[in-house]
């Protein structure tokens, strides 16, 4: 069993290794105990309340954070030669940056092929290529001039899809990429994910959007300040466990967003 | 004709006349010179929301410059120190006490500049308060032309190698950080540049309106364009226009120049803000969709 594992390894390096890390901000703890193995290719959805510590397992995989105990891998390296290796994407949420700053679609795509420039950060042939292909997955070529601020939510969600892309990331991150956006978006999303599965990409999402998590998530990870479970969506993804997660309260499984702020 | 041609010739007496006199030509050069360097950095500061700490480490760096004249050395040095440390200190204060972010920055520098205004008092030197606070650009020394030149060499230098990297940093610091840019680096970065510029717009209107240097070409550019590029251009542009044109006024009418360029800064605000194209009061175009 054990051996078997250690083979499993060596052909297919887990892309986000998280050891019994702990995460304190002065004192106030936000995890403890989290541990965390995804290999590549996967979609993997990250449930929890708010507070639960979704947000601080993002912050210390992108190393923003430093755990005060535990060990993270990406990719078998420390976070810090992740970065280094432009190894994991970030998708804000729409309401997480601002959108009337002066750049355009094809400037903010531009901004993923950063780490890959010299100190200058003059664009290449290459790095043109790369944001022009990814424009092309998103279906943003003819809007490539736009100011993101004349953008609608979808368009712009894509647009930083966009910049993942160009950044050849090998683990996205994306905070409630639902949110907000239209049919078309949300279709072309869906079929992205599933194109970057197949790529070998390890995708974690992280939402309350319940019913999103059953449609496109083969595992998910149910958090309230420490991992409660993790696995195949059809194992772990049940009531109990659901319940567990959002500290006795059943969610109403089938109209998505959940509000449990009021019983934290 | 003959009195087209006259008041032709006037005109350009008008414009020619104060080039005559030797502190005008000088003047007229550092002004241009600095509000270029303060509209180029005003970008920064007014997508990343720095107006306030524009306005605070401007203030803090006068006790450094009179520190710095009363030991002899260059006004830089005191003013970055100073500026520099007055950012750290808002920082430890904010951490270490539950006082709201702009309560503190408030009282830091009006702490700073107290001192400074107590210094000069105190150390009995030539230095002129009315200099430092309303800026002198028609008495600038020699000496003072250059270091100003040396000031706006570094700053503009840095501005230039960071350029992407600050643009990512005022707009997405989060992406910025998860590429393994150093974020803090360029928070410092942008910091000492403001310290500096705050030196070199302290000769020309003076410490109390140099934040309007600092802040509303960016504005009045942002107003006006879309594109990052095109907004440093019309930045430094109209920072460096409304200098020229400020100090031409002030030697036609005799008035104090620090007020006419910044007088001039906020008029030009004031066509853009009622007239910009797509994001004026009365918009000339159309927004697209």
């Amino acid at each position: 069993m054990i051996n078997s594992a250690r083979f499993a390894n060596q052909n297919d390096p887990l892309r986000i290794e998280a050891k019994e890390i702990c995460v304190d901000y002065n004192g106030t703890v936000a995890l403890y105990d989290a541990s965390l193995n995804l290999g590549s290719g996967c979609i993997c959805g990250l449930v929890g309340m708010n507070g639960a510590g979704k947000s601080t397992l993002f912050k210390a995989l992108m190393g923003f954070v430093r755990p005060s105990r535990g060990t993270i891998c990406i990719n078998g390296v420390s976070v810090r030669r992740a970065q280094k290796d432009q190894a994991v994407a970030y998708v804000p949420q729409n309401e997480g940056v601002d959108c009337s700053f002066p750049v355009s679609v094809w400037d903010v795509v531009m901004m993923g092929r950063y780490g890959s420039m010299n100190l200058l950060r003059m664009p290449r042939e290459s790095d043109r290529q790369a944001v022009f292909h990814a424009l092309e997955r998103v279906e943003l070529v003819e809007l490539q001039e736009r100011p993101i601020s004349a953008l609608s939510g979808g368009q712009r969600k894509r647009a930083f899809l966009a910049r993942a892309i160009a950044q050849r990331a090998s683990v996205l991150l994306l905070d409630e990429p639902f949110a907000g956006v239209d049919v078309r978006t949300e279709k072309l999303m869906s079929d992205l994910f599933l194109q970057f599965k197949n790529e070998g990409r390890t995708i974690l999402i992280s939402t309350h959007d319940l019913s999103h998590v059953r449609d496109f998530c083969d595992l998910v990870v149910l958090i309230n300040k420490t991992v409660l479970a993790y696995g195949e969506t059809s194992k772990v993804f049940t009531q109990e466990n659901i319940i567990n997660t959002f500290g006795g309260m059943p969610p109403n499984l089938l109209s998505g967003p959940t509000t449990t702020e009021g019983y934290r | 004709m003959m009195i087209d041609v006259c008041i032709f010739s006037t005109s350009l007496n008008f414009l020619l006349d104060p080039l005559s006199h030797e502190f005008m030509r000088r003047a007229l050069m550092v002004s241009a010179l600095v509000g270029g360097v303060c509209g180029l950095l005003s970008c920064y500061l007014t997508l990343k929301g720095w107006a306030l700490m524009g306005d605070a480490v401007s203030h803090a760096v006068m006790p450094g410059v009179v520190v710095a004249y009363a030991l002899g050395l260059p006004f830089s040095i005191g003013a970055f120190v100073f500026g520099v440390g007055s950012v750290a200190l808002i920082g430890f204060v904010k951490q270490k006490s539950r006082i709201k972010e702009d309560t503190v920055i408030g009282l830091v520098f009006t702490g700073f500049f107290a001192l400074g205004i107590v210094l000069v008092s105190k150390i009995k030197s030539n230095i002129d308060l009315m200099h430092i606070l309303f800026g002198s650009p028609l008495g600038i020394s020699v000496s003072d032309v250059r270091h100003t030149l040396a000031i706006s060499a570094i700053v503009v230098s840095l501005l230039f190698i960071f350029r992407r990297d600050l643009m990512l940093y005022c707009f997405d610091p989060t992406h910025a950080q998860s590429i393994g840019i150093n974020t803090i680096f360029l928070h410092y970065l942008l910091l000492s540049v403001l310290s500096l510029s705050a030196v070199v717009g302290l000769q020309t209107v003076g410490i109390i309106l140099v934040v309007a240097m600092l802040i509303t070409p960016g504005a009045t550019a942002y107003l006006l364009t879309d594109r990052f590029d095109r907004m440093t251009f019309l930045a430094i542009l109209s920072s460096s226009l409304s200098s020229v044109i400020g100090v031409y006024i002030s030697f036609w009418f005799d008035i104090e120049t620090g007020g006419s360029i910044v007088l001039v800064q906020t008029f030009l605000f004031l066509i853009a803000f009622l007239f910009a194209p797509r994001y004026g009061i009365f918009k000339v175009r159309k927004s697209p969709s």
